[in-house]
């Protein structure tokens, strides 16, 4: 619970729009006065998982006459996730009508993230316009960098939450407003476990593995390289100093996965960016990723990485 | 903890279904390759129930085998982990049951 005020905020996710000063030293910034309502988008009542409610929704008898019910066995037969899944879809449709790709950058904590997104967005310039929203369980630090490459940032902290869902990034969208015909970076909570399950409403689903994390990581996390459309090496400059073969991650990913395509490089040194850019250049639907020269890409980064 | 995060979501769609009736069992179907492990729902579930209507429901969880079908010989073989390999050595293979993540039926009072 927040201790300047008791609202509890502690325990909820947070948006942090761009231009918000000290985000990271709990903002209190919600301008609509703790009412967490949420203005924009265009989805009319729109389900929130507010978590200050506790869902204690104690509705009148739906029959309104009083009396008790036989046990009874309601039959329900829908996914878990559905609840997700339908926000993921509005989320998907709404940047179909803005023509904005959202791309979902997943990986571990420290295995170059922001870094990747940083070097892109200064290399590209003006050749890409793009927007990110930064999922981290505290601190605005991220979104910071991006900032200070002069990219609009937003930042979600999740507080205890290890992962972005798709009502999160529908918030973090509204504060982002994306302009028509760019595209949003959604870095991920660093996490190589549990935003795999989460659809955001994303086009495609980028894992980013680092080579001082061992090549063991396909087999330890596999839903992760399973979900990914793009599995993007990075770190390849400190390849002479570690443990790590590249030929046996590429072939584990692609026991779990038939479908992605594979980059080595470096976003420190640049090598291997040309192929990022590329494909940032390429793709604009997830079937694209599918149906591309996957087995060009992966021979392409064999030999990038020797 | 991703199943923190789909336990909030199940009691969400028991109570738009049930209303304020007491809630005495949830019945789910979660196959091993769904990346959602039982003992930690059920860990969250009890936590997360608390104070609702859902509070002492009894969480049946059916835990189906994985299956998986080889398009390369047709063999339908028991998967065991994410790894789709087919004894014959193909790895082109049809996961049939495993992935299962279902609420399935609720019992109300």
């Amino acid at each position: 619970m927040c201790a300047t005020c008791g609202c509890g905020e502690d325990a909820t996710p947070r948006v942090y729009a761009l231009d918000v000063p000290g985000a990271q030293a709990h903002g209190h910034s919600h301008e609509d006065g703790h009412g967490h309502t949420h203005d924009g988008h265009t989805h009319d009542g729109h389900e929130h998982t507010h978590d200050d409610h506790s869902h204690e929704h104690t509705p009148s008898d739906p029959h309104g006459d009083g009396h008790s019910h036989a046990p009874e066995l309601i039959s329900m037969e829908q996914n878990l996730l559905a609840k997700n899944d339908l926000l993921a879809e509005r989320n998907r449709g709404w940047l179909a009508g803005r023509k904005v790709r959202a791309l979902n950058m997943m990986s571990s904590p420290g295995a170059g993230k922001t870094t990747l997104l940083v070097r892109t967005l200064t290399e590209l310039g003006d050749r890409l316009r793009a927007g990110v929203i930064e999922g981290d369980q505290e601190t605005s630090l991220d979104a910071d960098r991006i900032r200070a490459a002069g990219r609009p940032a937003v930042q979600i902290n999740t507080g205890a939450g290890c992962h972005l869902d798709a009502d999160m990034l529908r918030r973090g969208l509204d504060a982002l407003d994306p302009p028509m015909d760019s595209t949003v970076f959604i870095e991920n909570v660093g996490n190589l476990v549990c935003p795999a399950l989460f659809d955001l409403g994303e086009a495609a689903k980028v894992v980013v593995v680092s080579v001082t994390e061992g090549d063991d990581k396909p087999q330890k996390y596999p839903h992760m390289f399973i979900a990914a459309d793009l599995v993007i090496i990075n770190k390849s400059d400190l390849l002479p100093y570690v443990d790590f073969d590249v030929d046996e991650c590429l072939h584990r990913i692609r026991h779990l996965n038939a479908h992605a395509q594979f980059l080595v490089l470096s976003a420190t040194t640049g090598d291997g960016l040309a192929a990022w850019f590329d494909w940032l250049d390429g793709r604009t639907s997830p079937t694209e990723t599918r149906t591309g020269s996957l087995t060009g890409s992966l021979e392409e980064s064999l030999t990038d990485a020797h | 903890m991703h199943e923190l995060s789909i336990v909030q979501s199940l009691i969400d769609a028991v109570l738009d279904r049930t209303g304020g009736r007491a809630v005495t069992g949830v019945n789910l179907r979660i196959g091993p390759l769904s990346g959602v492990l039982p003992d930690a729902l059920r860990f969250c579930f009890d936590v997360a129930s608390a104070g609702t209507t859902l509070a002492g429901a009894r969480l049946r969880i059916d835990e189906p085998q994985g299956r998986g079908l080889c398009r390369t010989c047709g063999n339908d073989f028991a998967l065991t982990d994410m790894f789709l390999l087919c004894p014959c050595g193909s790895a082109d293979v049809e996961v049939v049951t495993g992935r299962e993540l279902k609420l399935v039926s609720v019992e109300v009072a």
